[in-house]
């Protein structure tokens, strides 16, 4: 049997997670089908062609797929479930929106946000959010699945040459109509969607210096973020507060400047993929964490590396 | 006009306490009305004690405790004493030797967080209503000055004071009687003590800070029901002594209190604490285990000498709250279950008859109570401490309780006030200590995340200073600002900033252990209550 | 019309949890449990609902352990009208808990129902599109929005990038997300009202629902403890290796 990729994407790109999903679903072992489902997302289907290790692309385009509607996606998805074992697709917006309409129409249960392939039907999860990892098995003939980027490398988007079959449709369901899109203008991305992020913590000393952190946000197209301390003392407002009582983040790189690391800023960035901390202190525990450190003055690292990037 | 409520009897303070209160209530009128406030998100959830349970009081409670399912898992098996040396030397002390009072026969190893919610079970059962996640914020009294009712804390106010769309006003609970059962500093205890002079005729009242962790130990290192306490290092500017008992499920607890009358102002109890557990008599247990949970606590220990009259007009003052703990046996469940037991009878009396006096009805209950004769019999112990030091106050008790059985005729006072003993940093010695392994000593963050203490953040600071200036001022300048090192949650803390140094107060991290407002040496920070369920959140502790 | 809404019992968000010492699930003994935070948001926008007129009841439905009463009285101390336990022991798996209120949205005839979009405890995020499933019914996950007109009701999604406004023939099925609204304390009197408000107690079995296993619980461990990595000596020995090493810029 194979292997069903749902690809995540804009409408015109394929998203960076659907190439960590696609390494997730090559673990399991079988054929790897991608399906791209959109308005009209050839283009997108061409890039997955090129993708290492897909086996063919099923390429859908209407107009009841323009917005995810998962009451539509859904019925794609069921038409061709019969000819796979597992059906698979990056834990984004559209998919955690779908799939589980999809379990529930083969009556199956899903595994929600996996972490790690340990066989064809054995898994692990994060639950409590990521304060315990479950490692669970499927009972079903169909394994449903969604994939936590983050926990899995993407594959190169090069060296792959799979055929692109267009397939129909389905027809636009009576009950859920698209209505509007009103998608943040602003410049930095969310934190919690962020895939870098640079905080600032105490350390940045005031408001004002925060500027510096943000400087070279803005040069690595990454989100800010502030541990408690940043937030207490005034420096940013709270809803920049990454921890325990903030925001939880997992993004593929996060930059500590000036934070030393307390339990209760880890508890809300352990998960990024890599982990640099900058302080002057070298005994700080973020250092405990980091992938790597610099014991440092960030008043001078911050405008360096903003410069040399 | 705030919404209110009636009740025959409200009960500040879900504790031993108050529940033993409005269980002997409806025991003895089950048409009582009676409500029981509770800031903790839950019952037990900010209770924190040893705890080894001397029964007595339950028996008195519920004969059928252990039919009923009680909490009380683990008798004690093992009574051990030790005095260390230094950091690694420790000499057991003969158990022949070891005051009466400290003895645990027929005791046991419990949660007491665990034997509140049990108790509010049973209470529930009798038809009390409890009511957790709303603190009493406010005393009402009637015009002729007798305690009204209380009521409890606006919620959904902002840090600057402004009214969030969450806004909820407080309650007026109005009440024919009500107990203040709210532990050691009741913040509305205080007030009483201070309205009604409860204390005029009391040495001042001594306190201590508790400090304890759970930990999940090797079960090959776990002797169920075994009891270690102890003195001695690391604390040498201060009195105070350890604890560790085997508890049940393969977990011990560990603890040390430390006497708030401490001199130092370098000292650090939670330091003192972190370091006490590399000594080989912890580190035998504790080594490759996992510590499940941290919290601290203030005690109200002066005993007989330091209690203040527990009535006045409309209202009562049960346990910690007044003072009932019995220091010379470290146990204050069963003292605080009987003082509410006894006030309970006296109110259900005065309700039924209201030509007899509260104040005098349970005055000579209380002088024909055990209680009375376990408090006065002991209420030289900690002051012989005090003055004659560890190991000559030792022999004293030895003498008072062993031999003489209390019945020693004179009676020590310790008039000193706690707060006031403060050394200015020149007179002290500075104390370094040594830096968390991570492994069996902790920094306070880390201790304070096993808590899972929280307050919602956008809400008014509930530790409020008379004086902004001071803790900036005099107290950074003679002390060293000591709140930074008392408090066991790193909620103080002085930066340094451009503008020059500020006090930070991190009220979210707050263990609601009440030593700021005991050991200010300005007396300068009041502790009042933060919007209901803010606080720890203690499993089994 | 009726809007159901669902609550579910979980340990409490302040509370860390600890994975017991033979792995087969966390600690949950003696700890604080709580009204699922999403269930909550989902019971104060029905509330609301039935505040605006819109709704002529709100019934709370849980499904668990017997101790998930504590959870329905304080959804109905904040103002659902009456509850539904459906009683069964351990972890209830989503597509299971999905059938049971396929059949009771059924039995009840409602309207609109409101979700968590997911448990802070098994993270799963699956019932509500499940019941949309099973009931063939439209469905509005991760609401930041909900009005209701006539027979269909916008939803406006927080979806990755931005925001989603849907439109949805009623019934219909929301599960919310945390910017949804802000919900409201209970107060001490309707505390003690709610716990003489009807609640119902049925099984899976009541309800005519064959239990099925789908997925099996293993083990469950706490995460591994990151590791400390290296110390790099300067800003460009840092770009270097995030460049060549990590190939994270």
């Amino acid at each position: 049997m194979a292997t069903l990729l749902i690809a995540e994407h804009n409408g015109t790109e394929l998203a960076p997670a659907t190439l960590s999903a696609l390494t997730a679903a090559q673990q399991i072992g079988s054929d790897v089908t991608v399906l791209v489902a959109g308005a009209d997302v050839k283009a997108v289907a061409d890039a997955v062609a090129q993708c290492a290790g897909v086996s063919k692309v099923l390429l859908a385009e209407g107009d009841s797929l323009a917005h995810d509607l998962a009451e539509n996606l859904s019925e794609l998805v069921m038409s061709m479930a019969s000819d796979y074992s597992h059906i698979m697709a990056p834990a984004n917006s559209v998919s955690k929106d779908t799939m589980p309409r999809v379990a529930a129409l083969l009556d199956v249960g899903q595994l929600s946000d996996i972490t790690a392939v340990l066989s064809g039907d054995q898994f692990q999860r994060p639950i409590y959010a990521g304060n315990a990892i479950a490692t669970v098995t499927s009972k079903d003939a169909t394994k449903v699945i969604t994939v936590r980027a983050a926990a899995f490398d993407k594959v190169a988007t090069t060296g792959g040459s799979a055929t692109v079959e267009s397939i129909a449709a389905p027809e636009a369901n009576s009950h859920s109509s698209w209505v509007s899109d009103e998608l943040s203008k602003s410049e930095r991305p969310e934190l919690t969607a962020a895939e870098r992020i640079v905080s600032g913590g105490r350390g940045v000393g005031s408001a004002e210096n925060f500027a510096l952190v943000e400087a070279l946000a803005d040069k690595l197209g990454a989100a800010v973020g502030a541990s408690r301390a940043a937030v207490d003392s005034g420096f940013v407002a709270n809803d920049l507060q990454v921890g325990q009582t903030g925001k939880i983040v997992a993004p593929s790189l996060y930059m500590a400047f000036g934070i030393s690391g307390a339990i209760q800023h880890l508890a809300g960035m352990k998960d990024s993929k890599v982990i640099v901390a900058v302080n002057k202190d070298e005994d700080a525990p973020i250092f405990q964490v980091a992938d790597y450190g610099l014991v440092g003055d960030l008043f001078e690292v911050l405008p360096e590396m903003t410069e040399k990037l | 006009m705030r919404e209110s409520m009636e009740f025959d009897v409200v009960i500040v303070g879900a504790g031993p306490s108050g529940l033993s209160t409005a269980i002997r209530l409806k025991q003895l009128n089950a048409e009582l009305n009676i409500c029981v406030l509770e800031k903790g998100s839950e019952v037990g959830a900010h209770i924190l004690s040893g705890a080894v349970l001397e029964p007595r009081a339950l028996n008195e409670l519920f004969e059928n405790w252990q039919d009923l399912g009680a909490p009380l898992n683990t008798p004690v098996t093992k009574d051990e004493v030790y005095v260390l040396k230094n950091g690694e030397v420790s000499k057991e002390i003969p158990h022949a030797l070891v005051p009466n009072s400290m003895k645990n026969d027929g005791n046991y190893i419990v949660s007491v967080g665990n034997l509140s919610r049990w108790l509010a079970e049973q209470a529930e059962g009798l038809g009390v209503e409890i009511f957790p996640g709303f603190a009493a914020a406010e005393i009402l009294y009637h015009e002729d000055g007798r305690v009204k009712g209380v009521a409890t804390g606006d919620m959904g106010i902002s840090a600057s004071g402004e009214q969030l769309p969450t806004y909820m006003e407080g309650m007026e609970l109005h009440a024919t009687y009500t107990v203040f059962s709210e532990g050691c500093r009741g913040h509305l205890g205080k007030q009483l003590i201070q309205k009604f002079s409860l204390d005029t005729n009391a040495d001042p009242q001594h306190y201590a800070l508790g400090i304890k962790e759970l930990w999940q130990i090797d079960p090959a290192k776990h002797q169920p029901g075994l009891v270690v306490h102890g003195a001695g290092w690391p604390l040498e500017d201060a009195s105070g002594g350890f604890f560790l008992y085997h508890t049940d499920n393969n977990q011990v607890v560990a603890g040390l209190i430390v006497d708030l009358n401490y001199r130092n102002p370098w000292l650090s109890p939670y330091e003192e604490f972190q370091r006490l557990k590399h000594h080989p008599l912890f580190k035998q247990y504790l080594e490759g285990g996992e510590r499940v949970s941290y919290g601290a606590r203030a005690i109200t220990k002066g005993g007989w000498n330091a209690l203040p009259t527990m009535t006045m007009p409309g209202a009562m003052l049960v346990g910690c709250d007044a003072g009932t703990l019995n220091v010379a046996k470290i146990k204050g469940t069963h003292t605080a279950m009987k003082s509410g037991m006894l006030a309970a009878e006296a109110i259900s009396q005065v309700l039924a008859d209201d030509s007899l006096s509260l104040g005098k009805t349970f005055s000579d209950a209380f002088d024909q109570s055990w209680l009375k004769q376990e408090l006065y019999s002991t209420r030289n112990f900690a002051p012989a401490m005090h003055k004659f030091g560890t190991v000559l106050g030792g022999a004293f008790n030895y003498l008072d309780q062993n031999i003489l059985g209390g019945k020693m005729p004179i009676t020590l006072h310790d008039t000193s006030l706690d707060h006031a003993q403060m050394q200015t940093v020149a007179q002290a010695k500075k104390i370094d200590y040594p830096k968390p392994d991570g492994k069996l000593s902790f920094d306070r963050l880390s201790s304070v995340f096993l808590s899972n203490t929280n307050h919602e953040e956008d809400q008014p600071c509930h530790l409020t200073l008379a004086d902004d200036s001071i803790p900036t001022g005099s107290n950074l300048s003679q002390f060293a600002e000591p709140a930074q090192r008392y408090c066991p949650a790193g909620v103080y803390e002085i930066v340094e900033q451009a503008s020059g140094p500020t006090f930070q107060i991190n009220a979210q991290n707050c263990l609601h252990c009440k030593t700021c407002d005991i050991k200010d040496p300005a007396q300068n920070i009041t502790w009042v209550t933060p919007e209901g369920t803010g606080g720890p959140n203690y499993p089994n502790m | 019309m009726k809007i159901l809404v669902g609550v579910k019992r979980v340990i409490d968000y302040n509370v860390k949890v600890r994975v017991k010492s033979d792995n087969t699930d966390v600690d949950l003994s003696n700890t604080k449990m709580a009204i699922n935070p999403f269930c909550e948001i989902a019971v104060e926008e029905a509330i609301r609902l039935k505040e605006a007129g819109i709704a002529t009841e709100v019934i709370a439905v849980s499904v668990g352990s017997s101790a998930s009463q504590e959870q329905l009285r304080t959804a109905m101390a904040l103002g659902a009208d009456r509850a539904i336990l459906v009683e069964a022991e351990g972890t209830v798996e989503p597509l299971n808990v999905a059938k049971a209120f396929a059949k009771i949205m059924a039995q009840e005839e409602a309207g609109l129902v409101i979700l968590g979009k997911q448990s802070i405890d098994s993270d799963n995020n699956q019932v509500g599109q499940m019941l949309a499933a099973l009931t063939k019914r439209p469905q509005g996950t991760f609401a930041s929005n909900v009005t209701v007109d006539g027979d269909s009701v916008s939803v406006t999604r927080e979806i990755d990038g931005g925001l989603r406004t849907i439109k949805l023939a009623l019934p219909a099925i929301v599960t919310t997300d945390l910017r949804l609204n802000e919900p409201r304390f209970a107060k001490l009197p309707d505390i003690m009202k709610a716990k003489r408000k009807p609640l119902d107690n049925t099984s899976f079995a009541d309800l005519g629902i064959e239990v099925k296993q789908h997925i099996q619980l293993d083990k469950v461990e706490a995460p591994a403890a990151r590791q400390g990595g290296v110390k790099v000596g300067s800003v460009d020995e840092l770009i270097q290796k995030l460049k060549d090493e990590a190939k994270v810029i």
